[in-house]
């Protein structure tokens, strides 16, 4: 269900890594929760974030939610496509909805984050709470 | 502390069966959302929606002087209304802010129907009892009704395949008591989603069967369970006052803009002389309407500035479906609600441009 090549918070974000650089989305389980999303505020190239930090929000019909971000580095290009259209978030959170592109200052922290099957056992313990 | 129990309605285990999103709403587990709020927003502007709203309290008043007592309990006035017709009303605190809102429905002279907030039903029922000096029966009688809201410009063609009783024939604001399915109903054509529709009470225990044929009548216009998602985006479209929000006990009928709800000359009522006080003083802060002219959704509790200064608070605030807006509602000090006065949100502490603009915000084409 999450696809395996990627790496995943517990906050619900994911990294997809070519070479140097991470693509950043939130999950399907994340987009499932938020419901219809209806606008995306994203940080601008050039930007640098920790690990943790506030990298933007998403916010649904119904309410507004942080993205962190999973691991540091610099914001080198942004998915404009979700400025109109935000509801790519929700038809395909893995592809065309994603967030933005950052350059890893910090490889290393990719091996911290969780496997998809690790990722799939944290939101079935978060859902049987 | 523990929390109590939440509180389902006869509806749930269709809410459950459907795959409802369902939420804790003021102690009542209710649904959100079935396929998702925006097409349930659609189906209801471009359709027919179907709303359980159950949860909604009933208080009945009945007996010679029941007329007598409703009209002193709230701001309307009762006295002009007749058999078969509906009003939208206050019910006051003597200091002349809100205990609830609610629709007062005339059965007959001596017999009221009160719909009331589902989380205020206990108080409202105190508050109007303890105001029966008029020797009227009042009585909380909320387990004996499912309500449901049949909403949108297909919902008359919906309901009128269940109804023998000619619905068209119901003017708005107005009810009949007749069958819908075969079960004995009292059918409101009145809504909360600034739509044509209706608001049926009845019996719980054929809620299942009725709510199913309703679904299968409203099929071939392609009818939408709805959840309080879609109820609170189509109220707030059609800048409709929520209790706990637009309204409570700190605000009073003309600063939330509810001036024709409250009629002054015709009898006295609880709040009346405070009401009397306030129009005399003058009316400080009044609700507006607001449009985001910026990036950014103003939510409900976000701080109003006018040009650096705290000026007041939001009360209700999203993203409008069917303008492609996001707008909201808000207090502000009297003489800067006015269409045009530009103010700034303070979204995740940063000010944000909207601008105050005309309500309702969508009316639909009559």
């Amino acid at each position: 269900m999450h696809p395996s090549d990627l790496h995943y918070t517990k906050e619900h974000e994911w990294v997809r890594v070519e070479r140097d650089t991470g693509v950043i989305g939130i999950t399907d389980h994340a987009q499932e929760e938020l419901g219809d999303i209806v606008y995306v505020d994203l940080p601008k190239p050039g930007a640098r974030f920790e690990r943790g930090g506030t990298l933007g929000s998403v916010e649904s019909v119904k309410a507004v939610s942080d993205i962190y971000a999973p691991v540091s580095g610099e914001i080198m290009e942004v998915n404009q496509a979700l400025a109109t259209a935000p509801e790519k978030l929700n038809q395909d959170p893995y592809g065309d909805g994603w967030l933005v592109r950052i350059k890893l200052s910090a490889p290393a922290e990719i091996q911290e984050m969780l496997s998809a099957a690790d990722y799939e056992k944290h939101v079935a313990a978060s859902k049987s709470e | 502390m523990t929390a109590a129990p939440l509180k389902t309605t006869p509806l749930h285990g269709v809410h459950r069966e459907l795959a409802a999103r369902m939420v804790d709403f003021g102690g009542w587990e209710m649904p959100l959302q079935y396929s998702g709020i925006l097409a349930e927003h659609h189906a209801v502007r471009k359709s027919v929606g179907l709303f359980d709203v159950s949860h909604m309290g009933e208080i009945e008043i009945r007996g010679p002087q029941a007329g007598a007592l409703a009209d002193y309990v709230t701001t309307n006035s009762v006295a002009k209304l007749k058999p078969g017709q509906a009003q939208y009303s206050g019910l006051l605190y003597g200091h002349g802010g809100f205990v609830d809102d609610i629709l007062v429905h005339q059965v007959t002279g001596d017999h009221y129907f009160l719909c009331v907030n589902a989380s205020n039903q206990e108080k409202d029922y105190k508050h109007i009892a303890d105001a029966n000096r008029f020797s009227a029966t009042v009585e909380l009688t909320s387990d004996r009704y499912v309500q449901l809201a049949i909403q949108g410009p297909q919902a008359l063609a919906t309901l009128q395949k269940l109804a023998a009783t000619d619905l068209a024939a119901i003017r708005y604001y107005h009810f009949t008591d007749a069958e819908v399915a075969g079960v004995p109903a009292r059918i409101a054509r009145t809504g909360y989603t600034g739509e044509d529709g209706f608001e049926i009470y009845f019996a719980p225990a054929q809620a299942e069967r009725v709510w199913n044929e309703i679904l299968a009548a409203g099929q071939e216009f392609g009818i939408q369970p709805c959840g309080l998602g879609a109820r609170n985006t189509l109220r707030l479209e059609a800048a409709m006052a929520l209790y706990g929000h637009e309204i409570h006990a700190a605000i009073t009928p003309f600063e939330a803009g509810l001036d024709w709800i409250v009629k002054m000359n015709q009898g006295e009522f609880i709040g009346r002389s405070a009401l009397a006080r306030q129009k005399e003083q003058g009316i400080t802060r009044r609700l507006a309407g607001f449009e985001m002219t910026g990036r950014g959704i103003a939510r409900d509790g976000c701080e109003v500035s006018i040009a650096g200064s705290p000026a007041g608070w939001v009360t209700s605030g999203g993203p409008a479906p069917t303008l492609n807006k996001n707008i909201g509602l808000c207090y502000l000090p009297s003489e800067r609600a006015t269409p045009g006065q530009p103010v700034q949100m303070t979204i995740r502490n940063q000010p944000v441009e909207a601008v105050v603009v005309p309500t309702p915000f969508y009316q639909r084409a009559k």
